[in-house]
């Protein structure tokens, strides 16, 4: 029976409709995302033996685009956040007359979170979405198809470099980025503080563990294959053309830093409390 | 390499080779949607076999059937003596090793030159070095006119050329059997007509089984031997040329003659349709 026109449970059909479509649509999505990662790693296992190797050299090409080519833009990045935090840190301890002690929160902050955190929404934004456009453009000029019915496994040849390349890289630019940003807040601190490089980073060191710097680079290694993995499956589910392109890339952008800054958050409820 | 044209066979046998594509009783479904129907089909070694149809006739569903890309609801497609749909990764990557494609659009990758586009498919099946490949892929080159342009980017290219350098990548491994979805498709009659002409030379020098996909009737009464003609994803006919113009078919000659169908509409139903699920 259908709800008369103006009563107030007159649109929840279609709302309760809606809600159901994308809550299959977001199980569907993310069975496709285990099944694509169960995937290329089993051709990184068992490629070689398969006649499906992948190929070193573009594991290669994709770090190169991943990290080398990320390098300016992680360090001018990191350095201002080194400096913002240095500047916060010192602001708020003059009130209890700490200001010295800023040197501990840089320390683990930087390590533990915003040099992860800031590298893996930089490169989300830079290799998901080029990642999600590039793989939507091959789905609809046929680029795929020509890869399968040449007898080369899609996932082989474009997914596992990839997905190798941003695993070891995101961390390999999140350590970069560590120790661009705290050499950022060092200078702001000499500066303010007058204190020299030197002191500062043997108080760095002292406050760091190296369970910290594991804690940063092992959730930068997650990022690295949450974004890789967003960006796949949000290519692989284009339609519709260059807007339908443009789409899947704004989305795996979107998706790849809401799914970054939550796994952060359970990172943190884990392993910090 | 000199061109070749058609040679009608004169016993009304379109081709006298072994089987290489047998398809028998395929059925395809997209959800409720019954796309092709109780599809037969036999394609004969050396033999060039064109598909024709209109829009929605479910050419391009058979083609990516007889590519293994689709996998029917019922129904088998053997090719080169294969079951395409039960055959293992492996097999799979070996029997595709001897089937190539030209996709309508070219599908080159467009991060690689026109060369390295060609050589793929060497590079990844095979164990030359790269001066060989580089050899084969310049060979290929001249056979279908391209020579000169491998160190292009696929953007570079015209559509016919993008069309040729396809074609140049579809036959560097030499395969048994070459697909062609719409080979002529957005091209001027001059162009159009040169990769027909391709089609024939590569049957003569290669001896390769041939599949087209086509809706351009003069470029499928050019190469074909013979000619399937599907509507509403049933088999209407498949015969020869001169037995597929000369069919007394309704709708066969409604497609040959570019004859528009327009079915009787009934008064209630069509405004059931247009105002059922509004009022």
């Amino acid at each position: 029976m259908r709800a008369a026109e103006g009563s107030p449970i007159a649109g929840i059909p279609g709302f309760l409709a809606r809600v159901g479509r994308h809550t299959v649509a977001a199980v569907r999505e993310t069975g496709y995302a285990a099944v694509l990662t169960g995937e290329a790693l089993m051709w990184l296992a068992v490629g070689a033996r398969r006649r499906q190797p992948v190929r070193v050299s573009a594991i290669f090409a994709e770090a190169m685009e991943t990290g080398v080519r990320a390098l300016p833009i992680v360090t001018v990045l990191a350095l201002t956040i080194g400096v913002m935090l240095a500047v916060q840190g010192i602001h708020t301890l003059a009130q209890f007359g700490a200001e010295s002690q800023v040197t501990t929160g840089i320390a683990l902050s930087v390590v533990r979170e915003f040099a992860p955190l800031i590298t893996g929404i930089l490169v989300a934004g830079r290799t998901g979405s080029a990642l999600a456009a590039r793989i939507g453009t091959m789905r609809i000029s046929q680029e795929i198809d020509a890869l399968r019915v040449m007898g080369i496994a899609p996932v082989r040849f474009l997914v596992t470099p990839a997905l190798v390349a941003m695993v070891v890289m995101v961390p390999c630019l999140a350590f970069w980025a560590d120790a661009v940003a705290l050499l950022g807040g060092g200078l702001y601190v000499g500066l303010e503080l007058g204190m020299s490089l030197s002191a500062y980073f043997d108080r760095i060191f002292a406050a760091l563990t190296t369970d910290d710097l594991l804690h940063g680079l092992g959730k930068s290694a997650i990022f690295g294959l949450l974004i890789t993995v967003i960006g796949v499956v949000n290519g692989a589910m284009v339609s519709g053309g260059a807007e339908g392109v443009g789409r899947a890339s704004t989305r795996a952008v979107v998706h790849a830093i809401s799914a970054l800054v939550v796994t952060d958050m359970l990172f943190v409820l884990v392993l910090t409390r | 390499m000199t061109h070749t044209s058609r040679t009608p066979r004169a016993d009304g046998e379109a081709a006298v080779g072994e089987p290489v594509i047998t398809v028998e009783h395929l059925d395809t479904h997209f959800g409720e949607r019954q796309v092709l129907a109780n599809v037969d089909l036999t394609v004969r070694r050396g033999e060039i076999l064109v598909i024709m149809g209109g829009s929605g006739s479910g050419k391009s569903t058979l083609l990516n059937h007889l590519l293994g890309l689709l996998r029917p609801s019922a129904g088998t497609v053997r090719i080169l003596g294969h079951d395409i749909n039960a055959l293992d990764q492996v097999s799979l990557t070996d029997l595709r090793c001897r089937m190539g494609v030209a996709f309508q659009g070219g599908a080159l990758f467009s991060s690689m030159t026109v060369g390295e586009n060609i050589m793929l498919p060497l590079r990844e099946h095979t164990r030359l070095d790269a001066r060989t490949m580089r050899i084969m892929a310049r060979l290929k080159m001249e056979v279908v006119n391209l020579a000169g342009f491998e160190d292009l980017m696929p953007a570079e290219l015209s559509g016919g050329m993008v069309k040729r350098a396809a074609f140049a990548r579809a036959i560097v491994m030499d395969p048994a059997i070459l697909f062609c979805d719409e080979p002529s498709a957005g091209l001027d009659p001059v162009v159009a007509s040169t990769i027909d002409q391709l089609i024939l030379d590569l049957r003569a020098a290669f001896g390769m089984t041939i599949v087209v996909v086509t809706h351009e009737l003069e470029s499928a009464f050019t190469i074909a031997d013979r000619i399937c003609v599907l509507d509403q994803g049933r088999v209407r006919i498949l015969d020869t040329p001169e037995n597929v113009r000369a069919s007394p078919d309704v709708r066969v000659q409604a497609l040959l003659n570019r004859r528009i169908e327009t079915p009787e509409v009934d008064p209630e139903s069509y405004l059931q349709r247009l105002t059922g699920d509004i009022l």
